[in-house]
Parts: structure tokens; sequence; C-alpha cells
């Protein structure tokens, strides 16, 4: 086996481990000492309800991840669009870049109500609230990429009369990437939570309900098995949104950035 | 060796003047101050001097990279604001070799020609002709991470060339190279000037280096960056290792070296530690 082989397996093997004991540590001490499923219901209890309230369990997923997935999308579109406009004006950038931070350090929670209250649409509101706590990362690292060009490169492009069209797709662009997929990564995490903060606030039951009002309801009516069916769902559809950005971002960059490098090449 | 040699590069036409030209940074740093220099048509004009003399500053100057804050720059008989126009095109070589990542090497040198809108076809072309002159025809499709230094130097070179440039500007390109490297690209790049006979001005701190290249050699002083005298080096070319090895060789660099030494001693006035340290280099 290749040492590349034996690292991947290895990287998938070590966490994997770390799982299997902390689980069956889990299933042995609730065992044991009798603790009741309405504080901590073991592993397979959990198991158990997953596999039993999966339609409904399922159903809540899909439209968390819709919510999150719309939102991470519109934050790339209005975060690279921003980034776009800030470095072709510096004006631009000092009037507007405070009130991106202002967006950013403002708790979602305390912005949602109103959001929930202004858009009549509650889906529509979710997305939102989702969008303004995602979009920062985007913007300002995608930002500072556009602005980290290699010095000598620019005077290159200047020597050549370059116009400031061809300087920003064939040099800013490019620069910027590894930056953005920064941004992209973080913002990936911060949407999910974004919209599962929404949807508590929201409170939307029926159809439209999402794992977060699965949560809501679990805890009120006790069932923890459900509560901690619906977290792990969470947990694993942020780490399935972590993996597809570094797996995109790998896509994009594997050819050249250091980032993207086998250790060994 | 001799101040009124080269009978050929006295007649040749001046392409490139500069008349009191000095340059003030933003911060206050004066980083030159009154320079007159002449760049002659076809020439191998070496600027010399120790780091902080202003060497790169006059290079960006003649580039037009940078205006002067006092004093007058004409190119080919003309100032132009920006640089290459009129159909004359500059060349650049920076210090590192200053590739796009993520652009294969063929992409690389292409790309002056893309910026000023050469048809396909024509610039492949070009650049398969500029990467066979730098000798790394069997590397356009590798990305500049997969090129040792000294080819990614290269390949820096061949981008410089692809426009055919009437003037090529080096800054300290091979500073960053092991010394065996930089000797064979310091050979290479006297046979390309050899055989295409555009200018150069190319900037070092190494003696050696500027006499193997050079027709004409400006030492620089610093504090501030100045031009303190002006050599010729009227040895025929093609020069190659023997003249490296040549006892010629030697007194000219032993010459210049006593002249840089006195310019840097000359520059510091009230450094005596300067003066005896640049007494005992000469000995």
């Amino acid at each position: 086996m290749t040492r590349n082989g034996r690292d991947a397996l290895v990287r998938v093997a070590a966490p994997f481990a770390v799982a299997v004991i902390v689980l069956a540590a889990w299933q042995v001490l609730v065992t044991v000492n009798d603790v009741p499923a309405y504080l901590v219901p073991s592993p397979l209890v959990v198991a158990q309800t997953l596999f039993v309230d999966r339609a409904l369990l399922v159903q809540s997923l899909g439209v968390t991840l819709g919510i999150a997935l719309t939102a991470l999308a519109l934050a790339t579109l209005l975060g690279v669009a921003s980034a776009l406009l800030f470095v072709q004006s510096r004006w631009l950038e000092v009037s507007l870049f405070p009130y991106a931070i202002l967006l950013q350090v403002t708790p979602i929670v305390s912005i949602a109500p109103l959001i929930i209250i202004w858009v009549r649409d509650t889906r529509l509101a979710l997305v939102l609230c989702a969008v303004v706590v995602a979009i920062f990362p985007i913007i300002s690292n995608t930002t500072l990429g556009l602005r980290s060009v290699d010095r000598g490169l620019s005077d290159l492009f200047r020597l050549a009369r370059a116009t400031r069209w061809q300087t920003l797709w064939r040099l800013r662009v490019p620069s910027a990437l590894p930056y953005f997929f920064g941004g992209l990564r973080i913002a990936s995490g911060l949407s999910l939570i974004g919209a599962v903060v929404a949807e508590f606030v929201a409170g939307t039951g029926g159809q439209g309900a999402g794992l977060a009002y699965q949560i809501l309801l679990a805890g009120i009516q006790l069932n923890i098995p459900r509560l901690f069916a619906a977290l792990v769902l969470i947990a694993l559809a942020g780490v399935a949104l972590f993996a597809a950005t570094v797996g995109l971002s790998r896509l994009a960059l594997s050819r050249w950035h250091e980032s993207a490098l086998d250790a060994e090449s | 060796m001799a101040q009124d040699g080269a009978s050929d590069a006295v007649t040749a036409p001046v392409i490139v003047a500069l008349r009191g030209v000095a340059k003030t940074y933003d911060t206050g740093t004066q980083a030159l101050d009154r320079v007159d220099l002449d760049i002659q048509g076809g020439a191998f004009l070496t600027l010399l001097g120790p780091s902080g003399c202003g060497k790169s500053t006059l290079l960006h100057l003649v580039a037009g990279l940078a205006r002067p804050s006092a004093g007058e720059i004409t190119w080919w008989d003309g100032a132009f604001g920006a640089t290459g126009g009129k159909g004359r095109r500059i060349g650049f070589v920076f210090q590192s070799p200053t590739l796009m990542p993520w652009a294969s090497v063929a992409a690389n040198v292409r790309l002056p020609l893309d910026l000023a809108g050469v048809a396909r076809g024509d610039a492949d072309a070009a650049v398969a002709r500029a990467l066979a002159r730098v000798g790394l025809a069997q590397s356009s499709g590798h990305l500049p991470r997969q090129l040792s230094g000294g080819m990614q130097m290269r390949a820096s070179i061949a981008r410089a060339l692809v426009t055919e440039p009437d003037l090529l500007l080096m800054d300290e390109p091979f500073g960053a190279l092991d010394e065996f490297t930089r000797q064979r690209l310091d050979t290479e790049l006297l046979d390309l000037w050899y055989a295409q006979r555009f200018t150069v001005v190319f900037v070092t701190h190494s003696i050696q280096e500027a006499v193997f290249l050079s027709t004409r050699v400006a030492v620089m002083g610093a504090h501030p960056g100045r031009i303190l005298d002006t050599w010729d080096i009227a040895e025929p070319y093609p020069r190659d290792e023997s003249f490296r090895l040549s006892p010629r060789f030697a007194a000219i660099a032993q010459q210049l070296s006593r002249c840089v030494a006195k310019a840097s001693a000359g520059a510091l006035p009230d450094s005596a530690a300067s003066r005896t340290k640049a007494r005992r280099r000469l000995r």
C-alpha cells in the first residue's frame, strides 16, 4: 500500500475508532447504571428511534437542509458580489464595510424575530436569517483575496496596459479563490446554525417543520430519544456540508494551491 | 577595459534618456537623487551597487511603473506617460519568477500577448518560439510549482521576451539562485542578447556578474541613491566560460571592485567604520 493510501485509511479509521469506543462506553454506562431513556437514552435506543421515526425526521432534515443550502447559495452570490464591488472602489468599501461588520456582530437571535415579523413567507424569513449569519466570512475573505495580489504580477499587468476588467478576471479572481473557499467552508457551518436558530425562534410546525422544531417539540414532550436522533441528524448534516465545501475547494484548487496539495509533492 | 573604449556603443542611438531624475517616496525616503543616464540601443547596461542604492527604483522609473518626483525621462525620443506605447515594447523580469501559480508555463508566457489581444494562433507560435529559446519547450504544459527555481526563472525570461521587446529590464533576476545555476543562466542570457541584440538594463549587486555580462556598468551609491561612476567594458562578445576564467576578467573585476569600494566609502564620509571595512576589502 502506498503512503498516501495508508494516510487516507488512517484519516478515516482513527475518528471512526474513537466513535466506536465512545458509543460503546456510553452504551455500557447507561445499561450498567440503569439510566432511564428520558434522561440519557443509550446509543442503541437513539438508533432505534432514528429508524422508527425515519419518515418524520428525514422530512424535517430535508426542510432544514433546504433552508441552509438556499441560504449558503444566496450568501455566496451576495457576498462575492459585494466583495467585487468593494475592490472596484475604495470609497464603496469604506462606506459599506462597517455595516457588514454590524450585521456580523449583532446576534441573529435578536434580529430573527424582526425578520420573521416583516417577511410574511416563513421559509423566506428563515432563509434570510441564515444568510445574515453566513454572509460575513464570504464577504471579508473574498475581499481580502481580491486584494492579495502578487505585487510583481500586478506590475506586470500594468506594464502590459491591462484593462481593469482583464486585471480582475485574469489576476484578482484566481488569486482570491483560495481565500474564497476558506470563507465558504466557514459559511457552510454558519448557514446550518443560522437555519436552526431561526427555526427555533419561528417555531414553525406542521408540514414545514425542520429539525430544530422537532428538537423543540421532543423536549417539551420529554421524548428525549427523538431529541437525540434529531441532534444526530443536524450534526451529520453539518459534517456533510463541510465535507462538500472541502471537496469543492480541492476540486477547484488541487492543480496549483498549497492548501490542496499532498505534503509530498 | 577603458573608460573611453567601445566606439560602437558611443555612436549607438540613445533610446531612453534620464535627466536630473529624482525619486522621493510618500514616506519621505529619498530613493534617488539627480540621476543622469543614457541608455543606448543594443547596450547591455548593468546597474551595480549595494542594496538600498535605488537600483530597483531606477529600473521601475525606466519601465514607467513609477513616476519621477523631479527630472525627466524620455523614451525613444518622446515622453509617454505609460510604458511600451507607440509600438515600443518593454519586457520586465522581476527578482522572483512572478508566475501565475494557477496557469501552465505556456499560459504564463502567453500572458502579455493575451493582454494585448494577439490572436490565439499567432500567440501560440510566439510562445513556442520563446520557450524554445530558453530551453523550456518540454515544460510548456507544466505548472510553475513543478519546475525548479532556475526553470521558473527561464519561464519568466521567456514571458519577457515573447513580445520581442526593444528594451528588457531585469531586476536582480538570478539573485535567489545558486551560484552554478546563476552562471549558467548568465551565459544563456548573454547568448540570447548577442543573437537578438535587444537592449538590456540589468540590476545586480554581484561584481562578477556585472563584468561578465555588460557593455557598460553604472556604479551606484546609497543615501541618497545616485550614479557615482560609469565604466565601459570593451571586451569582445561572445563571452563564455573562458572569459570568466581569464586574467583580464579578474583584472577588470578588481578595478571595478576598487571603484565600488571607493564609492561606498565616499558615500558615507561620516562613517569611519565603513571606510576601514572598504579598505580591508581592497588588500
